[in-house]
């Protein structure tokens, strides 16, 4: 079974209905490094999940080429090709006969993995995906949203595959339980490692969730490809700058820490609001201008004060 | 003839002190029946359900799949016999393609919804998850809708034995044959072997209804 | 076989060449046999499908709004209407000559039967598909128990009832061929005299194709008379 992560290049990809004006993926150009998210993002009808199962072959390209490592798609066998990517759709598909442990072991069946190691590699993901082991001999039909969703994720690692394609994973899940899953799903990502393509609607989730975002604009053009930081301070055209919204800079503050800042030093300052270092800019803001506070004490896990941070620097 | 004339349920009795002396002719027809409706449902489910399942798997020939079952409810299975005896005259084959043309559209049409009707979202999940196209039908589709699919035969079967008794007037032997034949059997007779004609269709839909049951227990419980 | 006596019988002595030959569309026949053979054998087909058709639909309405409110009549209601479908036709028909003699009321007692099923169980299925958020905006709204019943319950279970109809409308055309081995009406009874005689081809084939057209037709029919009464819906 394959393993590592994998590079993804998209070579002037495109994909062209007949009859449409509009091709769906037009002469799409970009490359994933090894071991990176990347967020395709953009309105609906930008073609970003056409693009995705492009890459899988669930929808055939009609010209350009699309490489993984090195190796064009079309050199590959498709049903091989599935196998060595894992897929994530926003209704996740679970099979609705089969238990978890079951659903989680598809893939290293097919490559003919004996039970008793499937078994085994369920339990493993399980827990990495933070689900317990009673889950196991569970069916789809007893789990909430989020842990199908969760199953669903499971089952696209069991093979250990070096890329990984996730089609709004989190769109049909509740705002509360879709905040934690990201969370989740970046903490899984810094311990596997794996080259993820991700696609969704939502811009916060894109700059969330993402190392670098595509954005794709109507005829699934790319507009723009670059880190979060980059796209929210310097978006590339009036189109890019309209779709991130016109709170960018706001957008901004919310991808870095307090942690990041060098602080003035904390010498007797008192009253002031205690704030924990991992709390992003844009919530330190908030927190100031609630309390009304120029100033806020900034606080490591334990307490005690780290440093001291103004109204004024943040808004730098 | 007044209903009153025609009331004589005491024929009943007679019928089942028919069954113990004549045991053996009603089982050898018995007999007979069954090995006709086993040969024209084991002959339709090869060629239906193969069809069935693999159009159904390619959500293609909708309107073959609706048109096969309505024709097949619209052949009444008297003309399908007098077909087959006056096309193939009276021997081996004549009934037996007539009760198989009968059972093949509830085969087909079964089993074409059997496995067009599995979620969209879980076929999609498997195809991208690298499983052939086969494999998809056989581990994902057609475990999905075996409960469909097994609807569809046991309707089958009981279509098939019903007809299997009239095709008697063509040679078709079976318990069909005692009934069409009251000079011969009597009034009792004929109502003794349509009682083994009833108890037959009874049996198959009830072995059918348990491969049914065995087969939903296999399936996830429904919460 | 137990046929009453019967009505004319095609005598090849006299018949044209076509009729001599036994082939398998002679318009000779057909034309002059249409109004002593044919079109009384049609007529009874119709007369008694239309009947059937009817008597069950009464039946089964009855049983369905009472299976319906009340779950615990629903199993056995479903199981004997089951048991009566399962039970293969001929069979049945014989099963009620001693009680209710070679007449028509055996023949509808029967198809009556074989309706039940299909239209039981269609118009449960069809009152248990309305949605309830319906019912309660309805009864929110102030209708009554009867007019929710009329006015919302009734039109969206129409399609699956409407579904059930048309199933059962052909089935029954289908099955009342077996009638004439009990009486001698329905288009059973020339298929089963051209069988005696000499297996005469045309009769047959006529027959035959007027009991497949009747059963289409009503198919069609009923095809048109529901989208015309649920336009909302796709009635399969």
């Amino acid at each position: 079974m394959p393993t590592q992560a994998a590079e993804l290049v998209f070579d002037e990809a495109t994909k062209q209905y007949p009859g449409r004006a509009d091709a769906a993926v037009d002469r799409l150009s970009l490359t994933v490094p090894a071991g990176e998210i990347c967020v395709l993002v953009g309105p609906s009808g930008g073609g970003k999940t056409t693009a995705l199962k492009l890459v899988n072959r669930l929808i055939p390209l009609s010209s350009g080429d699309i490489r993984i490592d090195g190796v064009s798609i079309l050199d590959q066998d498709v049903v091989q090709l599935r196998r060595s990517i894992g897929y994530v759709i926003q209704q996740v598909g679970l099979f609705p006969h089969m238990t978890v442990e079951a659903n989680i072991g598809t893939v290293p069946r097919l490559y003919g993995r004996p039970r008793s190691w499937i078994r085994g590699r369920s339990a493993e993901l399980l827990d990495l995906v933070g689900l317990s082991s009673d889950y196991a001999k569970r069916y789809p039909s007893q789990l909430s949203g989020g842990e199908r969703q969760r199953v669903g994720l499971a089952r696209a690692l069991a093979a250990n595959p070096p890329l990984m394609l996730m089609d709004e994973p989190f769109g049909a899940i509740d705002p509360i339980v879709r905040a934690r899953l990201q969370d989740e799903f970046l903490r899984l990502h810094r311990e596997v490692r794996k080259t993820v393509v991700f696609v969704t609607h939502d811009i916060d989730e894109a700059i969330k969730v993402g190392d670098r975002i595509a954005i794709l604009r109507e005829g699934g053009r790319l507009a723009q490809y670059d880190t979060p930081e980059r796209i929210l301070r310097e978006p590339a055209d009036e189109f890019v700058a309209q779709f991130v919204g016109a709170d960018r800079a706001l957008k901004a503050l919310a991808l870095r820490t307090l942690g990041e800042l060098t602080l003035a030093p904390a010498d007797g300052v008192d009253g002031v609001p205690r704030l924990p270092a991992e709390t992003t800019l844009r919530d330190a803001l908030a927190a100031l201008l609630a309390a009304g506070a120029e100033r806020g004490l900034v606080t490591d896990g334990d307490g005690r004060a780290l440093g001291v941070v103004s109204r004024e620097e943040l808004l730098r | 003839m007044t209903l009153a004339d025609a009331f004589t349920p005491g024929t009943f009795l007679d019928a089942l002190r028919f069954i113990p002396h004549n045991t053996g002719l009603l089982l050898s027809k018995t007999g007979d029946q069954v090995e006709l409706s086993f040969a024209a449902l084991g002959i339709a489910l090869v060629l239906a359900l193969p069809l069935g399942l693999w159009l159904g798997h390619r959500h293609r020939g909708l309107t073959l799949a609706l048109g096969v079952s309505t024709l097949g409810r619209a052949l009444p299975s008297v003309v399908l016999i007098a077909f087959g005896i006056t096309v193939l005259g009276v021997g081996f084959w004549n009934n037996t393609v007539a009760l198989v043309v009968l059972a093949v559209p509830p085969i087909l049409t079964n089993a074409y919804f059997a496995v067009d009707g599995v979620d969209r979202d879980v076929v999609e999940a498997a195809r991208g998850m690298g499983l052939s196209e086969t494999q998809i039908l056989f581990r994902i589709e057609l475990p999905l809708g075996v409960a469909l699919v097994v609807a569809g035969i046991r309707i089958a079967a009981v279509f098939v034995i019903a007809t299997a008794t009239i095709a008697a007037i063509a040679g078709g032997g079976g318990l069909g044959d005692v009934i069409v034949n009251q000079p011969t059997y009597g009034l009792a007779g004929v109502l003794a072997a349509a009682l083994c004609v009833a108890a037959l269709a009874f049996l198959a839909a009830l072995a059918l209804g348990l491969v049914h049951k065995a087969v939903m227990r296999r399936q996830a419980p429904r919460t | 076989m137990i046929l009453a006596s019967g009505p004319v019988i095609p005598d090849f002595g006299s018949g044209s060449s076509c009729e001599v030959s036994n082939g398998w569309f002679c318009t000779e026949w057909i034309t002059g046999h249409w109004g002593d053979t044919l079109q009384p054998a049609l007529l009874q087909h119709v007369e008694l499908s239309a009947v059937a058709v009817a008597v069950g639909f009464v039946i089964a309405s009855a049983l369905a709004v009472a299976g319906f409110r009340k779950r615990w009549v629903d199993a056995p209601v479903g199981s004997f209407a089951d048991f009566l479908y399962t039970i293969p036709s001929l069979a049945l028909f014989e099963l009620l000559v001693p009680l209710t003699g070679l007449t028509e009321t055996t023949v509808e007692i029967a198809l009556v039967s074989y309706t039940l099923l299909i239209l039981y169980r269609n118009m449960v299925e069809g009152l248990r598909s309305v949605p309830d958020e319906v019912l309660e905006s309805a009864r929110g709204m102030g209708l009554t128990r009867l007019q929710t019943f009329v006015r919302v319950e009734l039109p969206l279970a129409a399609p699956a009832v409407l579904a059930g109809l048309r199933i059962t409308t052909v089935s029954t055309i289908s099955i009342a061929t077996v009638a004439a081995f009990v009486i001698p009406k329905g288009l059973g009874y020339p298929i089963f005299t051209a069988i005696q005689q000499n297996l005469f081809k045309t009769e047959i084939l006529v027959a035959g194709g007027l009991a497949v057209a009747l059963a289409l037709a009503a198919d069609a029919a009923l095809v048109l008379v529901a989208r015309l009464a649920v336009p909302w819906s796709r009635a399969r």
